[in-house]
């Protein structure tokens, strides 16, 4: 639960886990589709409350990275570790391991056939089994916190692109995950909407919550990550803070790449 | 600035809303831009209202004008026109209705046929509407529907039994139109999850099954029951024809339902079952709440389409000696007193199947327009 202090900004007290326990554990991971070997020796450990951004061009593995830790993607070789669980065929792990992971889309993948309420409250409600009352009521509460409480009976047709990836932010969060994975969220937003996306994140990176995010928009990384990974063509190529690494590039790729993302 | 043509200047940011110039909407806009808008289409229109002009008041004069709606014979109906074969003798068809709604059901027994179909319009209206009130209480009762009908219509356990055979006309188009229809939809959407899913032998079967009842006309396999089931049967087995029929045509639908909802499947992105996995639904109920609603939406057409398909497909019965509608008109039209008024019978029968088929379409739009969520 977020309480205010006395500074007024919010904290999330009894975090939902301890700090130097692993919240994300990535072992020599390699994955192939087809012949195509696109993701080559991963090892990446993620603390609980800890915020990452993975960059890279396009093509380098990092949505597919994301995707393999709720297995949305199956990876051949290594281990994935979520919460103590191993990422296996074994579809109860599975199933544990997606209900304590929430996903947010490129392209939001919203029901369009539900309101924004009953988007948020499917999950709840058929998975946990809680009651349509409570859910709907905790539903509300994470669309106002997501500033959008006014839309709850709207269809996603009806919406904007912004308040569409905000109401799959508030979907994702009724489920009250422990680790949030964000999938180019802003990518497809126009300009004016952006902003108040990454604000809902900034949001929700200040309450605690462990995210991984691969994204573009470097001022959220400046601002919000405790560590930027550069990928590209299926590696990590470096990782580092946010200032050593827009200051500091290592690589001779990351230079390029900083290079190019950063002076348009 | 150069010279406006508008009779007035507004400073930006003032422009009040007008109304739009007379003849580009209402009645005259519409004719304007639909019907006379090219030279084409000028020709087109007036070619169309001669056409129809030719057509159709003759054609009202001849149905309900002059037609004689009462009559004992066919020489007594001409004789009351004023040249025979003028107009309509819809007295045929009057005086044979009984034969036409209930075929040759026995007399006594035809409360049970009534019974049957007030039954069957309660049973269709919560499936139907969703608007009623308690609609959540009559769904045992649509379970039932089935059960209830086929002992009211066949008999037994206490009701005199009555032969299948002599079910006919109206009534067995719709009883094999209605069992059709109902069956056939949910084996089709399990034949269609079935053909995409991840089991290989599941799958297999699935498209074997698929390929095989739509590669074969429907007549044959209505020959193939009414002859040659037998031999595919234990011995001593006596399977009623009315029930061949009924799975046959229940299966033959059920393949052709699969595709139209397996390309309704294909058109949902992948976003959506990825969005279904990562909130943690497992299969069944991602294909329950979030699939299949939006795949059987996008269907409608094709489903509805595949339905009316169906009901008109029932005729086909008369090959293997079952008195559909055109059947018993067939045989009234045996009849000596009443030879030679073909037209009418058709037209009747036509009328039947049109007003039926007419009503499945309409409804589709209906249920098109209400689960629109402007997507």
């Amino acid at each position: 639960m977020a309480t205010k202090n006395q500074t007024g900004s919010r904290r999330k007290v009894a975090s939902a886990m301890d700090s130097s326990e692993m919240a994300i554990s990535i072992t020599d991971m390699h994955k192939w589709f087809g012949e195509f070997h696109v993701l080559k020796n991963i090892n990446l450990k993620v603390r609980g409350g800890e915020r990452i951004v993975i960059c890279g061009p396009s093509g380098s593995g990092k949505s597919t990275l994301i995707r393999c830790i709720n297995r949305l993607e199956e990876h051949q070789q290594g281990s994935i570790v979520v919460d103590g669980t191993e990422l296996t065929h074994d579809l109860k792990n599975i199933e544990k391991i997606r209900s304590e992971v929430g996903m947010v889309f490129q392209h939001f993948n919203l029901f369009p056939h539900l309101t924004a309420l009953e988007n948020c409250t499917l999950a709840p409600i058929w998975v946990r089994r809680i009651p349509k009352a409570e859910a709907d009521e905790a539903a509300m509460k994470y669309l106002e916190r997501v500033r959008i409480p006014e839309q709850a009976h709207k269809y996603p047709g009806q919406l904007s692109g912004g308040q569409q990836q905000r109401v799959a932010i508030a979907r994702s969060l009724c489920m009250n995950p422990r680790i949030m994975l964000f999938d180019e969220p802003t990518s497809a937003l126009d300009p004016e909407m952006i902003k108040e996306v990454l604000e809902v994140m900034v949001e929700l990176a200040e309450s605690g919550m462990t995210m991984l995010c691969v994204t573009h928009e470097m001022g959220f990384a400046t601002n919000v990550a405790h560590r930027v990974i550069f990928m590209d063509f299926g590696e990590i190529i470096e990782q580092n803070t946010p200032h050593e690494f827009f200051n500091n590039p290592q690589h001779d790729r990351t230079k390029l790449f900083l290079s190019q993302i950063l002076h348009h | 600035m150069t010279e406006s043509s508008t009779p007035q200047d507004y400073v930006p940011g003032t422009h009040p809303d007008l109304p739009p110039p007379v003849g580009t909407t209402g009645a005259i806009g519409w004719a304007r831009k639909n019907l006379f808008s090219s030279p084409l289409n000028i020709a087109l229109t007036l070619i169309s209202v001669y056409i129809l002009i030719s057509i159709i008041p003759p054609l009202v004069d001849w149905a309900l004008v002059k037609s004689v709606w009462t009559a004992e014979n066919r020489v007594e109906c001409w004789g009351k026109m004023e040249e025979p074969e003028g107009a309509a003798c819809w007295a045929f068809v009057k005086s044979r209705l009984q034969l036409f709604i209930y075929g040759f059901y026995p007399q006594a027994e035809r409360w049970r046929a009534q019974l049957s179909f007030v039954l069957l319009i309660f049973a269709i209206l919560p499936v139907l509407y969703d608007k009623l009130p308690g609609r959540k209480h009559w769904f045992w009762y649509v379970v039932a529907f089935p059960f209830i009908a086929g002992w009211l219509l066949v008999g037994g356990f206490g009701l005199t039994p009555v032969d299948t055979d002599q079910i006919g006309g109206i009534m067995l188009a719709l009883v094999i139109g209605v069992t059709g229809i109902s069956f056939s939809l949910p084996i089709g959407i399990a034949l269609a999850l079935g053909r995409q899913s991840n089991m290989p032998v599941l799958r297999l079967l699935c498209v074997l099954f698929i390929e095989f009842m739509r590669g074969i006309p429907l007549i044959a396999f209505l020959f193939v029951a009414s002859t040659m089931l037998n031999y595919f049967m234990p011995p001593g087995t006596a399977f009623d024809l009315l029930m061949r029929v009924l799975i046959v045509v229940t299966l033959f639908a059920a393949a052709y339902i699969a595709e139209v909802v397996r390309g309704g499947l294909q058109g949902l992105s992948t976003g959506q079952h990825e969005a279904a996995d990562a909130l943690g639904l497992n299969y069944w109920k991602a294909q329950r709440l979030i699939i299949l609603p939006q795949a059987l939406k996008i269907s409608i057409p094709g489903i509805v389409n595949t339905f009316i398909g169906l009901f008109k497909d029932t005729t086909l019965v008369l090959i293997i000696g079952m008195f559909d509608p055109l059947g018993v008109g067939r045989a009234a039209l045996a009849d000596a007193e009443w030879a030679g008024l073909a037209r009418e019978v058709y037209l009747f029968v036509a009328m039947f199947f049109f007003i039926c088929c007419f009503s499945m379409s309409r409804y589709s739009l209906y249920l098109e327009r209400k689960l629109h969520t402007g997507h």
